[in-house]
């Protein structure tokens, strides 16, 4: 059993938690390079310029990239020949989002559901745990803004729906979405498992960086045809009107119940978010 | 984009009747902060008879809860919040002479209405680029509500902050227009 101190635990949390909100990852701002120069819009052209701008000016470490700071989601894989020692896990990863929001100026977005009271230091954090082979812990930080969360959607297709079915349902996702969650997005879809399962499985694929594909050929060329699709609408970065409404899509797929097909489609929007280490 | 328009509030209705969807504006000058919850005490004291904390007329109103403050800076990250919150009560303040407001995401049709009827204007600021347009903020002070926090409405001044005409005193919107231009088949 190798040991792990919470110490550890905290101080990672809290370092991914102000990396993510000031640093964006480069495969995203490469593709708004490489639509700065498809794009047809002027507008659009201009609206992606100023997005790279920002990335710059939030890498300074002085302004986070966007004001929504986020929920603080939080991936932990955890090695099964792991012993985490001196505490709590959750206490910790919770301790260290409490201290990143703090040290990082991050914006605390936590409330209550319905007297909208705020929590006051983002926690609690949503903790999605994994047991995996090794002796390490990998964890991935997930600010997640309510723009986009709040266009997300789970449905329970009848089977007979099948693949157009489901393709059919996320691009009038992203019509409806319209600009509200800030395209350009990137699309994060769960296919098969249960209504928990498949909205975890769309989460998890927004980890996935800009251009890469699902190993699965079929999958792959479904993410491709819809991506295409959904940037036939028009909707264009900010809603302004543009040929770049997404910038990817990324399916994961998995076995379901007999009876059912679910679907989970989990909109992010250009501040794509997430930073990961290994201890 | 259709034209690059430099302006200085308050604005008069001349300055935002010629404002056409697309444009560019740069703003300069004042302008106040305000979501959810002070618009809704806002209207709870006209709904008293009371007076307002500002004076609206001519002035613009953004839809913003930045990050908070680092020590020496005015303000924190500042980009747009979503706009349909505010929807409930915009009319009113548009009847009191507010020309502008700044936002994200579409607007409700009364509200698009009531910019018909009163001259007044919706505007998009890059939601996400709250970094850039933090920098086009210069001071920052709370004046009204400030126990609200980041939602307290604070005036702002700001040196040509970017943003993109919305809807237009004509009931336009590039929501609309943008996106049947670029709409492939
Ligand atoms: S949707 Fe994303 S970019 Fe837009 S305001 Fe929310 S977190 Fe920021």
């Amino acid at each position: 059993m190798r040991e792990i101190q919470v110490e550890t635990i905290i101080k990672t949390v809290k370092d991914l938690f102000i990396d993510a909100n000031y640093h964006l990852g480069l495969d995203v701002v490469d593709e708004f390079d490489r639509r700065i120069q498809s794009d047809e819009s002027p507008v659009a052209r201009e609206v992606l310029r100023e997005l790279k701008q920002n990335v710059a000016i939030a890498s300074q470490g002085e302004y986070p990239i966007c004001q929504d700071t986020g929920l603080a989601v939080v991936f932990v894989d955890i090695g099964q020949d792991v012993h985490v020692v001196g505490g709590d896990l959750k206490d910790a990863i919770n301790e260290g989002v409490r201290q990143g929001y703090k040290e990082g100026y991050l914006r605390k977005s936590a409330c209550h559901p319905f007297t909208r009271k705020n929590t006051g230091d983002n926690t609690p954090a949503i903790i999605h745990y994994d047991i995996v082979p090794g002796d390490k812990i990998r964890i991935v930080a997930v600010p997640k803004g309510g723009g986009a969360e709040n266009m997300s959607r789970v449905h329970m297709l009848a089977p007979s729906a099948g693949a157009e079915g489901v393709k059919d349902f996320i691009v009038n996702r992203m019509k409806e979405s319209g600009s509200n969650p800030c395209p350009p997005t990137i699309v994060g879809v769960g296919i098969g498992g249960t209504f928990e399962r498949t909205a975890i499985l769309a989460k998890r694929a927004l980890l996935r960086k800009v251009g890469q594909r699902n190993p699965d050929p079929e999958i792959a060329g479904m993410e491709r045809e819809v991506l295409e699709r959904i940037n036939k609408i028009g909707i264009g970065p900010m809603g302004y009107g543009g040929n770049t409404t997404a910038l990817d899509v990324f399916i994961e797929l998995e076995p379901c119940h007999i009876a059912s097909l679910p679907l989970a489609v989990n909109v992010q929007c250009h501040a794509s978010r997430h930073k990961e280490a290994t201890i | 984009m259709a034209n690059e328009i430099r302006l200085n509030t308050p604005l008069t209705e001349a300055d935002v009747d010629r404002l056409k969807i697309g444009d560019k504006v740069l703003l300069s000058g004042v302008i106040y902060t305000g979501r959810d919850a002070a618009h809704k005490r806002m209207i709870d004291l006209l709904n008293q008879g009371k007076e307002l904390p500002i004076d609206v007329r001519g002035q613009v109103i953004y839809y913003v809860g930045p990050t908070p403050a680092r020590p020496g800076k005015p303000i924190g990250s500042a980009g747009p919040t979503t706009s349909y919150r505010m929807d409930a009560y915009a009319p009113r303040l548009m009847a009191l002479g507010m020309k502008g407001m700044i936002g994200k995401g579409n607007r409700a049709p009364e509200v698009i209405e009531a910019m018909k009827s009163n001259k007044a204007v919706y505007f998009g600021a890059t939601g996400g680029a709250g970094a850039v347009l933090a920098k086009s903020i210069k001071k920052a002070q709370v004046v009204a509500y400030e126990e609200l926090g980041p939602e307290a409405i604070h005036r702002l001044e700001v040196e040509d902050f970017p943003v993109v005409v919305i809807n237009d005193t004509k009931g336009n919107d590039l929501y609309v227009e943008g996106a049947k231009k670029y709409h492939q088949d």
